[in-house]
């Protein structure tokens, strides 16, 4: 269970980028890859606890889940893979390698009020 | 007037700070030619046997020492010290994985242009690890026959950010009707091309396979 030191993270990196504007944050996005080993859920809860007393003590997680995806040379194009357990095309089924998306941390936006 | 939320762009990495180490890091194994390898597996796969045997069979031709992390106790840093060469403990508290600064604070006083290679035992756990890069240049995740054939089903993302897969207690695979067609199947089913080695630390078996790999890596 790591997803409180995760949740602290974001507080930190977030605090740091809220700093610069003079404004309440009232909302963090964070893009979530399916295979950042990160759980969603766990995450949320976690949230709750760490933004206690800190600048984002209002602010909501708003998380946007990325799916895992991979160049497919059959396709001859980046696809979706099936799911974590088969890392196979969606669209044609064939074996993938190369990941190019999925392993997303990353916060993309915060919502301040103005 | 009232109040307005507006949406400003950030693209911030949340660990950002662990990345920013572990390339540091990176660096400067390259720069001092140091092979950095790094195990991880549940625990009770056998990474610290891997490892004692692996010291070994190398100390003769290299340089070689060894970090091992673990919530508590120094078991394991004893253990390893008998195939003498250095070795240090990293106790993580309640932290359920190893992170880069911990591996940078572990080398203090280490000189590493005098070491061929490094080995990094991470803390015994398939799920948090995975998250953590810790600079190394070829990450391990092993599991025992005795764990069932499903293991990398079960624990998809830590088999993606690892380059070899490792079936270990080999020697055990009859006692346990272990599946070996099964367990290789899961393995490319998570991760299709996954090289994958047999070994038994114990009896021998796989051990020159992996040892000539490492040789490979480091020339």
């Amino acid at each position: 269970m790591h997803e409180l030191s995760i949740a602290m993270s974001i507080v930190e990196v977030a605090a740091q980028e809220a700093a610069k504007y003079e404004a309440k944050t009232v909302g963090v996005h964070l893009q979530l890859g399916a295979l950042a080993g990160v759980e969603k859920d766990a995450l949320l809860s976690a949230w709750q606890l760490a933004r206690v007393q800190t600048q984002l003590a209002d602010a909501e997680l708003i998380i946007e889940e990325i799916p895992a995806t991979a160049f497919c040379n059959d396709c001859g194009c980046e696809r979706e893979v099936v799911s974590p357990q088969l890392f196979h095309c969606a669209t044609c089924g064939s074996p993938l390698t190369d990941l190019i998306r999925g392993r997303e941390l990353e916060i993309f936006a915060l919502e301040v009020d103005s | 007037m009232t109040m307005q939320t507006r949406l400003v762009e950030v693209r911030q990495l949340v660990l950002k700070h662990n990345d920013t180490v572990a390339r540091a890091l990176r660096a400067r194994f390259q720069e001092a030619g140091v092979c950095v390898v790094s195990l991880v597996s549940s625990p009770g796969s056998g990474k610290t046997a891997l490892l004692e045997a692996t010291l070994r069979g190398l100390r003769t031709e290299f340089r070689v020492a060894a970090l091992v992390g673990d919530l508590a106790t120094e078991n394991d840093a004893q253990r390893l010290a008998r195939a003498e060469v250095p070795v240090r403990q990293i106790t993580t508290g309640t932290v359920c994985h190893l992170e880069a600064n911990m591996v940078e604070k572990a080398l203090a006083g280490w000189s590493l242009p005098d070491l061929d290679f490094l080995f990094i035992e991470n803390v015994g756990n398939l799920v948090c690890p995975a998250t953590f890069d810790l600079g190394e240049r070829l990450r391990l995740v092993l599991f025992s026959v005795t764990e069932g054939e499903d293991k990398p089903l079960k624990y998809p993302t830590i088999f993606h950010t690892a380059d070899i897969a490792m079936i270990t207690k080999i020697d055990l695979a009859e006692a346990v009707e272990f599946d070996r067609s099964a367990a290789h199947q899961s393995i490319q089913q998570v991760r299709p091309g996954m090289p994958i080695l047999e070994v038994s630390s114990k009896r021998g078996d796989g051990m020159e396979n992996w040892l000539a790999l490492l040789r490979v890596l480091r020339s």
